[in-house]
Formats: structure tokens, sequence, C-alpha cells
């Protein structure tokens, strides 16, 4: 996998020295044996320097990494079995939002994701990972069994916005989105959230109403996806890299203002560069999260979401 | 996807704050039609409720004069109007700082923020009402806005009445990042809470309303109405031509386009909405007017069951 984005160059020249020693196999001298060894020891350091201080915009690009991984393959990577639920039944299969049941540490829990695709083809299949609406009624119906039969929700988050097509209007897109934050405000089993790659506005927040909200590390978390907000303030998409960075989309900042609750590591140079620890992590972070939902009783657990989303916001009060 | 749309200038500013209702084409002698291009006599068309006398437009009303156009004389009781929007992530866009822009707004359209909330009473019927205005930063929804609506709703659970919210808006409020988004999860938590309690939620949608307000409470009433011709979609007709690369149908996503595919069950002639109101309110609201012995039990009933 090389490096491939424009903030990364440094390293795709550190990776471009490694490998053209590397090729040399049994004829390296002793001294490239070691220049091998530095360059890969330097090649680490770097990653970890440059990825430890992205701006927004660069976090924006790995977040939709072409390589990063998306919700199937973690539910391969952690998961014992999976079989997917498709359909609303009513309209049709919404290949963006990708459900069912899997057993994740022995237990059975439901999962509602978004799921892109890899290659073009797949890609026009799941819609680029932008739902329409009966993507979010299939979502609908799948977590409202999940309640009839005490499975968690586990969401994963990855879309850069709900579809916008007149499709989607005509079937209530803005509905159907609305219908899943009223229902998922009230379900009676715990839920947990989390961004694994681009959180984009209503499209994101229709599977997100969770007792916790978790990111990966280089993943976003946006009111609008950052082109769209440079168009209403900016007048002008290309002013993207500067709406994001104001918005303040990454993990890091939105656990410092505390909008959610736990951010889980990436591997150096993001989790594009190492599926199995990515979703190891993911894995950790989840089974931890459910044994502790898993105190509360189901009222209180229900009270405690609801006061969660109650008490977001920051007002004033005018002075007289 | 979510847009904010320009706000409107008005001919006249607002020397006096918070004065209601307000006029802003007061003094004005004539005025034409965007839709149909009539000229309009200014005292006729006030007394036609700003509906054009020819072709049925609604001009936008603001908060207070659409109040006054519901409500009972003098019934309404305004509560946290001094909840005002702070700027939490110090955003500046085209060099303007948010801040400045909210002390510019508030200056210009004489409101704390782009909603109004209170109680008050529709033909003697008590309810809890959240209204919208579109000229403060196209009735766009941060947190303020999201907390004020949550407290019209609250006020609705509160003093046991149905609740009312009377919609324009371009969506969520940029400036204020997720917060806003958060909102949507906020107000619509506060609509399932008014509905394990059994309240009836009316949803009156007008020009325009639009993105993240439409995908929460706007599209949630129990019955939803809307003025004849506003916009109302999730993503606005010019993000979908730019996004698909098609021209929409003239009167593609408006009431009638939302009624015609089932996302609404009315549309009313601004100058019936009152006494449709009124209907609804006698039909949804005989269970608890005065907070009957009906209601305590159907409450046990609800907390025994679920």
């Amino acid at each position: 996998m090389t490096y491939d984005l424009e903030f990364e160059k440094p390293l795709a020249e550190l990776e471009k020295k490694i490998s053209a020693l590397q090729r040399k196999g049994e004829r390296m001298k002793a001294d490239e044996h070691q220049q091998l060894q530095e360059a890969e020891r330097e090649l680490r350091r770097r990653t970890e320097e440059i990825y430890s201080k992205l701006t927004a915009w660069q976090t924006v690009l790995v977040a939709r990494h072409k390589d990063r991984p998306y919700a199937a393959d973690y539910i391969r990577l952690m998961c014992d079995d999976f079989f997917e639920l498709h359909g609303d039944r009513t309209f049709g299969d919404d290949h963006a939002i990708m459900t069912g049941p899997a057993t994740l540490n022995g237990e059975t829990v439901m999962f509602v994701c978004h799921q892109k695709g890899r290659d073009t083809k797949e890609k026009q299949l799941r819609n680029l990972g932008m739902p329409n609406p009966e993507g979010y009624r299939k979502a609908a119906r799948v977590m409202q069994q999940a309640e009839k039969f005490d499975f968690p929700i586990i969401c994963l988050i990855d879309t850069p916005a709900a579809f916008p097509g007149l499709g989607a209007e005509e079937r209530g897109q803005a509905g159907s989105i609305a219908s899943n934050l009223y229902l998922m405000s009230r379900l009676r089993v715990p839920i947990i959230a989390v961004v694994v790659g681009e959180g984009g506005s209503g499209g994101a927040l229709a599977i997100s109403i969770a007792d916790r909200i978790l990111m990966l590390e280089f993943s976003i978390y946006s009111v609008a996806p950052p082109e769209a907000a440079a168009n209403i303030l900016w007048r002008d998409t290309s002013f993207a890299p500067q709406a994001a960075e104001a918005m303040r989309i990454s993990a890091r900042e939105l656990k410092e203002i505390e909008l959610i609750d736990e951010l889980i590591p990436e591997p150096p140079g993001g989790a594009h560069r190492n599926y199995q620890a990515t979703a190891d992590n993911l894995k950790e972070a989840l089974v931890k999260q459910l044994a502790d939902l898993r105190r509360h009783p189901l009222d209180e657990l229900i009270e405690l979401r609801y006061q969660k989303f109650r008490n977001i916001g920051k007002f004033g009060r005018a002075v007289v | 996807m979510v847009k904010e749309a320009e706000v409107p200038s008005t001919t006249q500013s607002s020397s006096q704050q918070q004065a209601r209702p307000r006029k802003p084409f007061a003094g004005n002698l004539a005025l034409k039609c965007p839709e149909c291009k009539e000229m309009l006599v200014g005292r006729d068309w006030e007394k036609n409720l700003k509906v054009c006398s020819r072709c049925s437009y609604h001009f936008k009303l603001t908060a207070y004069e659409r109040i006054e156009l519901l409500t009972d004389t003098d019934s309404f009781v305004e509560v946290d109007s001094d909840i005002i929007s702070v700027d939490p992530l110090n955003f500046v866009s085209r060099s303007q700082a948010y801040d400045a822009k909210l002390r510019e707004e508030s200056e210009n359209v004489g409101l704390n923020e782009a909603v109004i909330i209170g109680h008050a009473t529709i033909e003697d019927y008590p309810l809890a009402l959240a209204v919208m205005d579109f000229r403060f930063i196209g009735g766009s929804m941060g947190s303020a806005v999201g907390e004020k609506i949550t407290r019209a709703i609250e006020l609705g659970i509160e003093k046991n009445t149905p609740v009312l919210i009377s919609s324009t808006s371009g969506g969520a409020r940029m400036q204020e990042g997720l917060y806003s988004l958060m909102q949507m999860a906020k107000t619509t938590a506060a609509l399932a809470k008014l509905g394990e309690a059994r309240l009836p939620y009316f949803s009156l949608l007008t020009d325009p309303t639009t993105g993240g307000v439409t995908a929460s409470f706007a599209m949630l009433g129990d019955v939803t109405i809307a003025e004849p011709g506003a916009l109302i979609c999730f993503a606005g007709p010019r993000v979908i031509e730019g996004f698909m690369h098609v021209k929409l149908p003239e009167d593609a996503v408006t009431s009638e386009f939302v009624l015609q595919h089932g996302m609404i069950d009315a549309i009313v002639h601004r100058r019936e909405l009152r006494q449709t109101l009124a209907r609804l309110l006698h039909f949804y609201g005989k269970t608890n007017r005065k907070s009957s012995e009906f209601l305590e039990e159907s409450h046990s009933h609800v907390h025994q069951t679920r």
C-alpha cells in the first residue's frame, strides 16, 4: 500500500528507498542492511510525527482514503458470524446501508452500518455510501427487531451525506431520517455508534442516536460535508479546507468539547495501513462499552440517553 | 445536506427592539408579487394576511405576525425570550466572526434568535408553541434554537397541552458545527417524550422548510400541515440540481409535491390556518383538557407496560 496523499510525500520517498533496498535481497551489502534498518526506523518516526498533527483537511483526506476499511471489513475481522438482512419491506433494498446480526465476543449484536464501495462497480451499487429513504427504513426495521430480541445495536457510521436526489425527496428522505431519530431516542436496548470514516450531517445522524458515540482517530463528524459548508458560507467549494478547520470535525477536537465519548486509536499512518490492528482496537472498545451499558437497568439507560442529547448545546442569556 | 438561504432584506430598520407585532412594510404603498408580478397595494396586501390577491402567493411572515395570526388576542405569553446564541467554536468565515454576525443579525431583525416560544390559546384551547422566523440567519438551527424548541415541547409536557411548531428554516446552522447537528437529536428526543405522554404535536410548515429542520421535528407531526407553495425538502433544489446535473421541474419539492407523495396531511390557506388548528385541537385535545382522570390512568398504564 503506497503513501499516496499529498502530505505523505516524505513518507512515499522513504518507502521508495526502502523497497529499492529490499529488492536487492541477498545481494545487499552490509552497509545497505544498516541503511535499510535506518530508513525503516525513519519511516515509522516520520509517520507518527506527521499523523500526530494532521490538519482538519488532512484528516478529511484520511477519513475518505480509498483503501480505508469499511463496515464490512470490520464486521469480518471482529465477528465470528454475520448474516446480512436486506430490504425495507416497502420499496427496496438500499445497499448504502448494511444491517444484520453478528456474533461479537460470544454475544449476538445487531449491526446497522453505512457501507461504501471499493471499485467503480461497487461504488455505484453502494451509491458512494449515501443512503436513500429505503435505507433508513431498513435500518429502522432492523433496529426494532433488535429491540424485540434484546440485541444491542452497533452502528458503524461512514457516509458523506444522505443522498440528495429527487427520488429521495419523493420517498421522504427528511421524514425517514426524522423517524429514526425519534425511534432511536427511545429504543430499549443499548446502542453504540462509531464513526469509522465520514460522519456526514443528517445522513450520519440518522443511525447515530446512541448511548455512546465513539470515533476512530482519523474519522470526521460534521454538520455538513466541508464542501457544502464552504459553498454556503464562503460561496465557493474550494474553501472546503477552511470550512473543515472552522467546524472542528476531527475526533480529537470533538472529544475535547465532549461531543463524543471515546476516541479509538488507529495504527500509525491510519486505519488503512493495518486493518486487523484497527479492528482489534474497535472490538476492544465495543466490548468494554457494551459491558458498561449492560450495568444500567433499561429505564435508567433510556433516561441517561435522553439526558445525553438533552444537554448538548451552548447558549447564553441576553443582558437586559 | 443542509443549506442556508439568504435573509431577505427588510425595508425598515428596527429601532424598537422586540416590538410586536413588527410591521416591516408599514408605509410601503405598493409592492410586486414575486410569483405573478402583480402590483399589490400595501394596505390591501396586509389586510389579506400578506397573501397575493391574484395568485395566492404566501409571503413570509415574521414570528410575531404569525403568532398574532394564529392565537387568541393577548393570549400569547412568551418564555425564555432572553436565550441567545453563543459562539462555541470561535467560528470565522470570510473574515466575519460568528459572534459579530449574531450581534448584527439581532440588531437588524430585532429578535434574539430565529424562534419565539411560549404558550397561548387558539379558540380557548391552550397549547405550547414555537414559531420560527426566517429573517434571523435564514431560520437556521443552532444550540439556542434547539434549546428553545425543546423547551417549548417540555412546556407542553409540563402544562399537559398540545404543542404546535411553526417551521421555516434553511437547516442546521453551520457556524456551530456538530452542536447544530445534535439539536436535531435533542428536539426529536423531546418529541418522543411528548408522544409517550400522549400529547399531540402539530407541525406547520411554511416557506421554506429545509435541511436539518425538515429531517427532525418538522416532519414528525401527529398532524403535519403546510401553507400553499412553500419550499419543503431535505436537500434544496439547487443542491439536487448541482449534484445530479439535472433541471428540476418548477413545482418540485413544494407543499403540493410533499402532499402528493404522502409526506404531509394537508395544505391549508393562511386565512384558514387558525380555524384548522382550532378544529385539530378540538379533535386531539379532548383527552387532556384539564388534567382528567382518564389521562392519569393512561399515564400509569404507559409506565407499567413500557
